[in-house]
């Protein structure tokens, strides 16, 4: 398997996970072992941002091969994450944030408005901003230009566990796409996971479909093997599918033997 | 980051031995893909499709059709001068080639325009050499605002510019630039480009960056067949198509296929490229893209272009002149090239609505013109 590369930082697992809903600290690390993840995404509103050494559940992720990934979840306007943005880089050391912003606190579904203003806003002040968005292919490429490092397009709604509903549109988003697409959001099977590598996305965020497993450490680890299959099958080539189309039947060429 | 980066990872050698290896599985692997990578191109332009091009020529058909529609835009090209400081070895307005030379002038090109709109044409494509002091930024800022208020769409075929002329011209209509690399061999292309503003390989090569940059609606690609292996030279523009789109994403892109013709005292090609030939990089340029524009001109023989109307074209032009004047002012003058389908505009309209297809004259209008 190929290593993914995001500015700069090379990556050798291609599952990203987040922190949330897992029943305790100690299943979370377990978890997050099991799946080889090289980023973990944590939520800035639930660490203890003044007191960041202390905090419980970094306590369960100082991993060096871990790099966390500060998001901005609970925001609602490019203001309040650029705010947030610079909260989590002095907390935690890092310049590098997963951008959300949600208005609509039912389905969570992120505002592309105020989310393009704030990557503008934030790569100006440095940082490595990795957008989740709307599997909108006009919207992911305006944030590339923006200088998003990668986009993060939704496969359905977030902890949906609906798998990629989104499919049509996160193709487009992947065969046009100069920066890294990370399929975010609706993961709820390995199969998913494996579905959305075989398209060719860099990485796949599943967190929600680990954390309620019934047994979230060997969810972990199926996913672990899914992503890699996916990826191994997109890199191998994926086989001939019947095109459906006859052959060799039709006359329109025969004007090139008169 | 610009094309030419990108360009300088690959080998031409090594590019036209990849073509050349690849085998049957591979074309049937590229046929039956989803989404056809630029390996997949090459798959589709090799030796090896040549058994499978009925397959490729009903596959293109059915995508054209779906994506067009059952339609042929109409363009037709107006010379505006024959001035040029360059030496290409393959065309006639080359400056080492004793012809008398002429720019039109207002007026001359007001005679032209009247004979063109009287053909029903909405959409010109203005077509120069090279002659910076007399067919430069002063001319153009001149003749585009006469020509706008004829024509709804207005395409340019002349030497490459500064991405500030391009970003200039397009509030005055300009819609479309069309820049051919002729050949990305740049050995091969040195020795047809001997002299001139044109030998400056990097310098055409990036013109699509700055087209882009200037954001233009359309840019026209193509490489001039006859220079060199036509199927390497047609990986490497489809190299810089899919760099171009990835980047420059809000522009349309066309691609021409542009076989050497004779003119007076011409260069014989170093390759010759069969009909079959040609019908199967239309079929594969369809097959890896299916929003591009593809467009066959005047240079084609009549059968072929009536056949090819159904094969994945989407542009023709019809009634071509490739003289400054030909259609009014100075009928007799030395032509570019020879053009081989000579019949009139209405007849191309009429062979298109025989096939089931419509001509459509225009397809774009004053207001959807940049900067306004
Ligand atoms: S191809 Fe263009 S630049 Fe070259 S001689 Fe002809 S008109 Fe001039």
């Amino acid at each position: 398997m190929e290593p993914l590369i995001i500015a700069g930082r090379t990556f050798q697992s291609r599952l990203f996970t987040g922190t949330g809903k897992f029943g305790s600290g100690v299943q979370m690390e377990k978890a997050l072992l099991a799946s080889g993840t090289e980023l973990v995404t944590v939520a800035l509103k639930r660490i203890d941002t003044a007191n960041a050494g202390k905090d419980d559940m970094l306590g369960h992720l100082r991993y060096t091969h871990m790099h966390l990934l500060p998001n901005t979840s609970g925001v609602r306007t490019a203001k309040e994450a650029v705010y947030a943005a610079q909260l989590a880089r002095e907390a935690l050391e890092t310049n590098w944030i997963k951008l959300e912003i949600h208005p609509d606190p039912k389905y969570l579904l992120p505002d592309p408005v105020e989310t393009l203003e704030a990557t503008i806003a934030l790569v100006k002040l440095g940082f490595v901003v990795l957008p989740y968005i709307h599997a909108d292919p006009v919207i992911c490429k305006r944030l590339e230009e923006a200088g998003a490092a990668a986009v993060m397009p939704l496969g359905s709604p977030i902890g949906s566990n609906k798998g990629l509903r989104t499919l049509d549109f996160l193709e487009i988003i992947i065969a046009q796409s100069n920066v890294p697409v990370i399929v975010d959001a609706g993961i709820g099977a390995p199969s998913h996971a494996a579905q959305a590598m075989e398209l060719g996305a860099a990485a796949v965020l599943v967190n929600t479909a680990i954390a309620v497993a019934r047994n979230p450490v060997r969810m972990a680890d199926a996913f672990r093997m899914a992503v890699i299959a996916g990826r191994e099958g997109y890199e191998a080539g994926l086989g001939i599918v019947s095109s459906g189309h006859a052959s060799a039947s039709s006359p329109l060429l025969s004007f090139l033997d008169e | 980051m610009s094309f030419e980066n990108i360009f300088r990872q690959y080998s031409w050698n090594d590019v036209k031995q990849a073509i050349y290896a690849k085998t049957a599985r591979d074309v049937e692997m590229a046929l039956a893909s989803k989404h056809r990578s630029l390996d997949d191109f090459m798959a589709l332009i090799s030796p090896a499709a040549i058994p499978y091009l009925e397959q490729m020529a009903l596959m293109s058909q059915q995508l054209t059709q779906q994506r067009f529609g059952k339609i042929i835009q109409l363009y037709v090209p107006l010379y505006l001068s024959n001035e040029c400081q360059n030496i290409c070895t393959y065309c006639g307005f080359s400056y080492d080639n004793p012809i008398r030379r002429k720019t039109l002038s207002g007026r001359e090109i007001m005679e032209e325009i009247m004979a063109i709109r009287q053909m029903g044409y909405e959409h010109v494509l203005l077509v120069t050499g090279e002659a910076n002091q007399t067919v430069g930024m002063d001319y153009f800022k001149k003749v585009f605002p006469l020509i706008r208020q004829h024509f709804a769409q207005i395409s340019m075929e002349v030497q490459p510019m500064d991405t500030e002329d391009y970003a200039a011209l397009i509030p005055l209509g300009l819609h479309t630039v069309l820049v051919y690399q002729e050949t990305y061999h740049e050995e091969d292309y040195r020795k047809h480009h001997p002299k001139g503003k044109k030998s400056k390989f990097s310098y055409r090569l990036e013109t699509p960056d700055r087209l882009g940059a200037a954001g233009i609606h359309k840019i026209g690609l193509g490489v001039l067949i006859g220079l060199e292996d036509w199927r390497t030279d047609s990986f490497f523009t489809a190299l810089h198509l899919d760099y171009l789109q990835r980047t420059y994403w809000q522009t349309k892109y066309s691609i021409s296929f542009p076989r050497l013709r004779p003119f007076s005292g011409g260069l014989t090609p170093k390759v010759e490229m069969k009909d079959r030939e040609l019908v199967q990089l239309i079929c594969a340029y369809r097959l890896f893209n299916e929003d591009i524009d593809l467009s066959l001109s005047t240079r084609e023989s009549e059968k072929f272009r009536d056949h090819l109307v159904q094969l994945g074209i989407t542009t023709m032009s019809a009634g071509s002149k490739t003289n400054p004047g030909g259609y009014a002012v100075d009928t007799q003058s030395l032509e570019q090239f020879e053009i081989s389908d000579e019949r009139a505009p209405g007849e191309i309209a009429a062979m298109i609505r025989r096939q089931g297809y419509e001509p459509v004259w225009k397809d774009w209008d004053v207001f959807q013109r940049a900067g306004l």
